[in-house]
């Protein structure tokens, strides 16, 4: 967990060097409560750091459809932190209980996400 | 899948032409498992805490086994931060019975976070059981970190594919099954293409008349979708047993009992023995439920049902782990 945070971290800081004007600074929370995402849907300029925190009392994951990212098992009150360089639409849903579902929508011009 | 009313599991279903004896029926499970007898060709389930009520019922049943899930080994959350307190009562119990069961099916979630040292800790623990022959299907937290790797390589050897397998027991086919793998988004549980294919074939060469006995982690039918307790593709197994005149099905997950009984095929789910969850729609979502420290082991274990079919008496009786 450690090793992917760093890495995402990293990814987070270039975006911003490269991006000032687009990307948020901090990085903006969901949480998970009651086996549900919230918010379920968050629109963020491209180059942010979105970070899950898992408040359950059960392990949960964060895996994008389309395998853009997948978080190790976030246990209670767990965190796992990803940067979208990339402008689109992500939806994600937990490997472990796949009823649960979010989606991430990334503005910006593909030119400003060109930092991965 | 429609609702089965509960009497019609006192109809006989004999237009089918198919003998009744070898319909299989397993209709007890306690919070620490079940002890299955099949007499005659009919399954009977007791509570483990009764068996004194059995008799000598166990000795003339021609196979025994215990069916336990659910130990996620590695909990220490507060709606039970003993686990391995309450796994060692349920080993206590079945090696309390008259007649130690042939074998065990665990049906998943051993452990709660799938590391090396909660898979150790079943092991050993199991070592003080002396039923020593545990058959295990995984449940979605045995295979979070690897996609199933450790698990298969401690506990899934000899099977196929995800861990999916077969075997035979007096005339008994038991068919370990595989629902965790592969989900996607949105989805319940999944059996898969090349599982189906593969249950075809094991299937293929049985006769009607032999009795099956399917278990599997997630509910194969559809008890509660919004919390994901079903299987997507659970009917296309089920298809493939049609015609067969019995038909048990054996699943955890949702650590409580339910029971339904559809035309030839009964199922099951068995409770935990680390923690309840809550009924289908009864919190805002599944998950551990806490409840007072002195009335956990009770939740965990007590449940009595009795059906009576004709001259058959098919008891539910489930145990507590205490009390």
């Amino acid at each position: 967990m450690r090793t992917v945070l760093t890495a995402f971290v990293a990814g987070a800081a270039l975006a911003c060097v490269i991006a000032p004007s687009v990307a948020q600074k901090t990085a903006i929370p969901v949480t998970i409560d009651n086996f549900v995402f919230s918010p379920e849907r968050l629109t963020v300029k491209v180059g942010t750091t979105v970070t899950w925190t898992n408040h359950d009392d059960i392990p949960h994951t964060v895996a994008a459809k389309e395998r853009a990212f997948k978080s190790k098992v976030m246990d209670t009150d767990e965190s796992f932190a990803f940067t979208f360089a990339t402008p689109g639409e992500y939806t994600y849903f937990c490997s472990l209980h796949p009823h649960m579902t979010g989606t991430i929508v990334v503005e910006g011009t593909a030119g400003s996400g060109a930092t991965q | 899948m429609a609702p089965v009313k509960k009497d019609e599991i006192l109809h006989d279903h004999n237009h089918d032409g198919i003998d009744r004896r070898g319909f299989l029926r397993c209709m007890a499970w306690a919070g620490t498992g079940a002890l299955c007898v099949l007499e005659g060709g009919v399954l009977k389930s007791y509570a483990l805490g009764h068996a004194g009520e059995m008799g000598g019922k166990i000795s003339k049943g021609e196979l025994t086994f215990m069916q336990i899930s659910d130990s996620h080994m590695g909990f220490d959350k507060p709606a039970n931060t003993d686990v391995i307190g309450t796994f060692k009562a349920a080993i206590d119990k079945i090696n309390a019975l008259p007649v130690a069961p042939e074998f065990i099916l665990h049906t998943g979630d051993l452990t709660h976070l799938a590391a090396a040292e909660e898979f150790d800790a079943l092991e050993q623990m199991l070592k003080d059981c002396r039923t020593k022959q545990v058959f295990y299907v995984p449940g979605e937290h045995d295979i979070l970190n690897d996609n199933g790797a450790m698990y298969r390589d401690r506990f899934g050897r000899g099977t196929r594919g995800q861990g999916w397998f077969s075997f035979d027991q007096k005339g008994v086919h038991f068919v370990g099954l595989v629902n965790v793998q592969g989900v996607t988004e949105g989805g319940l549980g999944v059996l898969g293409g090349e599982q189906l294919d593969w249950l075809e074939k094991d299937l293929a060469p049985l006769s009607a008349e032999t009795p099956l006995v399917v278990f599997a982690h997630v509910p194969l039918w559809m008890v509660y979708p919004k919390w994901g307790w079903g299987t997507d593709d659970g009917t296309k197994a089920l298809a493939l047993m049609k015609r067969f005149g019995s038909v048990t099905v054996l699943n955890g997950h949702i650590h409580q009992v339910m029971q339904k009984v559809e035309g030839n095929v009964a199922f099951h789910t068995a409770r935990s023995t680390a923690f309840p969850q809550p009924a289908p729609g009864s919190a805002p979502s599944p998950g551990p439920m806490k409840v007072a420290d002195d009335k956990l082991r009770s939740l965990l274990g007590i449940r009595n049902v009795t059906f009576k079919r004709g001259e058959q008496r098919l008891a539910v009786i489930d145990t507590p782990l205490q009390g």
